[in-house]
């Protein structure tokens, strides 16, 4: 295999005939697998992004008749009106898909598996065969999601975070029939796909490092990605155990979940189960899973923002400090998600104590990414914008996590609007920025051309103003006392004077809707048309703009570069260039920085 | 109509869109197009960068202005001025924090673009600068943890005396009921297994061999007297429901087989909750979205809208199915003998399972 061809420099790549299913379908090369979770990852993010649009529709004009419900939900929105077992359905696979299938896998999926090998300087993943059935489990576990949608009930519809018993009584909703077990099983070969996959990034990490590439030269995105992969393997496993017993309550008869239910005139034999554990095994992963999202995307805007702003990132040693912890505190922060679920109070108070305190590297973060622009010689290339954006709605949806994180805050404000709007711009927007800008960077790199770049400033710009447009009011909604997943709020006149609000909310989501048609357009015309890519076209110092712009299985000719330096020397003086590559050797008597 | 309309508006959108990326074409010199920026275009993204950081301020202030008098509901609990407090400390930390990294992170984004003559400095690391912006937020959320945890236990640590009030709040898709204790203050054994008592008149599944059931009364709408703990004693029947009372800042899940609590003190009454001045303006507000739906309904030939008068609410707040979005109960907040007069009305378990 091409992985334990890394000690032979000499190795020229797998030249052998590769057929159009072993390059383009099975394929074991890194390069073409993450560009195969790029492009599903997109294709769930246009389905997830379509159902937010549609139930922002419902929001604003509530129980009102449309003829786009009546074409695309058919029999659920009769005469056009949404049904709110299918509100709910939307909002759920909304969730999921985002969450899991575009910001988890589409983006650290499609990033770890570029820009492992190369940027450490690697032929391939430590296991091609791994890799390649770490994608196929996930694209099975996207298309039995996807044929969730086409179940006569309809799809899961208890929200993505499932909670039993909603999500394990049939009787309950329609959602919760054969929509949730396909739901179930789709999520347990998700997990084994990512599993596998972070897997193999931890132990290529750790084992094939160039020759120079210490840790501590290791650019941000690695490390972001290696520790990222850490905290899949130690949380994922446990929502894995989660999904195994409400499989057995739903089919085999056990109580783990469930106890003393009366529902349809019937009082049910479970005994002795608890919803609250659920909670608890649910939010072990579900809270780090936050940052599984989350440190890819700030990973990859640490490399852009250096980059482009042609200067080092500030703080290199504080950046990957407040990764490990950040990683750390993740695992033992998941009560908040609990403050009101009936645990001790006391459990509330450590949660919020460790839950604030993971306020800190996260500031420092930000902080180090405000100084990295400072003095900097800023080139202002779509990545760049959406880094920038990236920082600011990583602040703005940050900030409203002191009051979430508080528990005593929290009673109030706890499942409204205000977490919506809070997780929105914090983990959801931040991240999907994070991903754009690495799409726009790494573009050359993954297809040999560029995008163009005024259709990027569009939808940039377009997409910038609307995130803030959606979400600063929802804080609004959620403040007022509007709990979130009702399908409508007509049942409250006391909310009446928030309808306009809605509307403001829902017009700037389909503006934002529109403005990815254009990213997407830009992403498809420039595969094919787009002007062909240098070898190292933004100035870059990390190993994979050394390797040619041709994709081969093997990523260099000759020898794997050897690595002398840090990822950051932009503008270091002395040198004639704004940029030295981490494969050019120190000149004399030049020091290097130690960090 | 409506389709159309919709259509017309996404069609316009893709126009303007479309408008926007020709007029960053025409900034640029047709020279060749490398697709990767130019001084010109960190000129002008770098001014947009500011023109954001206005349209952020903006769209804050836009935002206090119409909507500022939604925020937090007029407090009704003892427990809520304590609350309201600490909110109102973290918002202000929140702003001041927010206005300042964002003007930091977009000035510098304009001050720093990129043009012909500009250099970066080469400037790696600041050990001081660091220590100093960890150890603030340190101090700052030792203050708020501190501040919060104080205040935490102070609503959770629920201290039971001969003058509460027990009330048992009880869930099930889609409605709230309520159950007093009757005379002893003792609610009797329950299950869900007694539900099918008595033909479904023992709506909340009352032990009926435990003497202190015997005189629990159930409702449906939730009477509370002012100024006395109640002490809520939550249970479900069927999924999670999370009983939400936004006014009283209380909230609490609702578990199928276990007992959650909360307790607050109600400081007004309903009655003077709606003499309230912010209050009075809001329901008035209201009544005035309300009666202009009600003019599009009776042009269409339907029943206009009631008008509304404040009532305090008890939400469900935990996705429960279909009709999640209503399942509601009025709560009255009324003076200990207008309560004692109304519980002395309702019929106790032992009147109703004869």
């Amino acid at each position: 295999m091409s992985a334990i061809a890394h000690d032979d420099h000499h190795d020229h790549g797998h030249h052998h005939k590769e057929t159009f299913i072993t390059k383009y379908i099975f394929s074991q090369d890194h390069k073409m697998i993450s560009k195969q979770y790029l492009i599903s990852g997109l294709f769930m993010g246009i389905i997830g992004i379509a159902m937010s649009l549609l139930f922002r529709l419902q929001l604003a004009w509530p129980e009102q008749s449309f003829g786009i419900f009546s074409s695309l939900l058919g029999k659920w929105a009769p005469d056009g009106v949404m049904d709110p077992n299918v509100y709910l359905a939307l909002v759920t696979i909304h969730g999921t898909i985002m969450v899991f299938f575009v910001l988890t896998a589409g983006l650290s999926g499609t990033f770890s598996n570029l820009l492992i090998p190369l940027q450490i300087g690697a032929r391939d993943m430590a296991s091609g065969l791994l890799n390649m059935i770490s994608f196929w489990l996930f694209f099975v576990s996207c298309v039995i999601m996807l044929a969730s949608l086409f179940v006569e009930a309809g799809p899961a519809a208890a929200g993505w975070t499932i909670y039993p018993p909603l999500s394990a009584l049939p009787q309950a909703q329609p959602g919760s029939g054969l929509g949730m077990t396909l739901w179930l099983v789709s999520m347990a070969i998700f997990i084994a796909s990512s599993l596998l996959g972070s897997l193999n990034y931890i132990v290529t990490v750790i084992n094939l490092r160039t020759k120079g590439m210490s840790m501590t030269r290791l650019p941000l995105t690695i490390w972001a990605f290696f520790v990222t992969a850490i905290i899949g393997v130690v949380s994922f496993p446990v929502l894995l155990s989660a999904a195994l017993m409400l499989i057995m309550d739903r089919s085999f008869g056990t109580s783990f979940f469930l106890s003393d239910i009366f529902i349809q005139g019937e009082v049910l034999h479970y005994q002795g189960g608890s919803p609250v554990l659920f909670e608890h095994l649910f939010w072990f992963l579900g809270h780090p899973e936050v940052y599984i999202v989350l440190l890819p995307a700030l990973g990859i805007t640490s490399e852009v923002l250096a980059t482009n702003a042609r200067k080092p990132i500030f703080g290199y040693r504080a950046m990957v400090a407040s990764i490990l912890a950040i990683a750390f505190l993740s695992t033992i922060v998941w009560g908040h998600h609990m403050f009101i679920s009936g645990m001790n109070p006391f459990l509330g108070s450590v949660f919020t104590f460790t839950t604030l305190l993971i306020a800190i590297p996260s500031a420092v973060k930000a902080f180090n990414y405000i100084t990295t622009l400072w003095k900097g010689n800023l080139q202002f290339n779509p990545g760049m914008l959406f880094s920038i954006g990236l920082v600011s709605t990583f602040i703005s949806g940050g900030l409203t996590g002191i009051i979430l994180g508080d528990s005593t805050l929290d009673i109030n404000v706890h499942d409204t609007y205000f977490v919506v709007a809070h997780f929105h711009l914090v983990m959801g927007i931040s991240a999907l920025y994070g991903l754009f800008a690495g799409v726009y960077h790494w573009f050359p790199k993954m297809f040999g051309r560029m995008m163009n770049k005024n259709l990027g400033y569009v939808h940039f710009w377009v997409t910038a103003v609307c995130a803030y447009g959606v979400f600063f009011p929802m804080h609004f909604v959620g403040m007022a006392g509007l709990p979130r997943r009702y399908y409508t709020n007509t049942a409250f006149p006391y909310f009446d004077d928030l309808a306009n609000v809605n509307i403001v909310i829902t017009i700037f989501a389909l503006i934002a809707g529109a403005a990815q048609l254009v990213f997407l357009y830009n992403f498809i015309h420039s595969m094919f048309y787009g002007k062909k890519a240098e070898m190292n076209p933004w100035r870059s110092n990390t190993l994979e703009w050394t390797a040619p712009v041709e994709h081969f299985h093997g990523n260099w000719e000759g020898e794997i570069p050897h690595v002398h330096r840090w990822a950051y020397d932009y503008s270091k003086p002395g040198h004639d260039q704004d940029f030295v590559p981490q494969n050019v050797p120190l000149k004399k008597g030049e020091e290097e920085l130690n960090h | 109509m409506t389709a159309l309309l919709t259509i017309t508006i996404l069609v316009l959108i893709a126009i303007a869109i479309w408008q926007m990326t020709k007029i960053f074409q025409l900034t640029q010199v047709a020279r060749e197009n490398s697709q990767v920026a130019t001084y010109k275009d960190n000129d002008l993204q770098g001014k947009l960068m500011y023109v954001f950081l206005i349209f952020i301020y903006l769209i804050t202030i836009y935002s206090f202005w119409a909507w500022g008098d939604v925020l937090l509901p007029e407090s009704a609990s003892e427990h809520g001025v304590e609350y309201d407090r600490l909110m109102w400390i973290s918002f202000a930390l929140i702003f001041f924090v927010q206005t300042v990294t964002q003007a930091l992170l977009h000035y510098f984004s304009y001050k720093y673009r990129g043009l012909e003559d500009t250099k970066a400095l080469f400037y790696a690391d600041n050990d001081r600068l660091e220590f100093i912006w960890t150890i603030i937020p340190v101090i700052v959320l030792a203050g708020l943890i501190l501040y919060g945890l104080y205040t935490w236990t102070n609503i959770m640590n629920i201290e039971e005396d001969d003058d509460s009030l027990v009330v048992e709040l009880y869930a099930q898709q889609f409605n709230w009921k309520a159950r007093y204790a009757g005379q002893d203050n003792v609610l009797g054994d329950a299950n869900v297994r007694f539900l099918q008592d008595y033909d479904g008149k023992n709506l909340v599944g009352i032990d009926s061999s435990d003497p202190n059931g015997q005189d629990d009364i159930v409702v449906q709408e939730l009477h509370l007297p002012v100024g006395r703990q109640v002490i809520f004693k939550m249970r479900s029947q069927d999924v999670l429901h999370s009983a939400y009372m936004p006014h009283f800042r209380a909230q609490m899940n609702c578990v199928p087989g276990m007992i959650t609590e909360f307790a607050f003190v109600p400081t007004k009454t309903t009655q003077e909750m709606r003499m309230l001045p912010e209050v009075a303006a809001k329901v008035q507000r209201i009544n005035k979205i309300r009666h202009q739906n009600s003019q599009e309904l009776i042009a269409n030939g339907e029943e206009p809208l009631e008008a509304y008068q404040f009532d305090f609410l008890l939400l469900c707040n935990k996705i429960c199915g279909a009709s999640h979005y209503n399942m509601q109960m009025k709560i009255i907040v009324e003076s200990e003998e207008d309560f004692n007069k109304w519980l002395a009305q309702q019929a106790t378990f032992a009147e109703v399972i004869q």
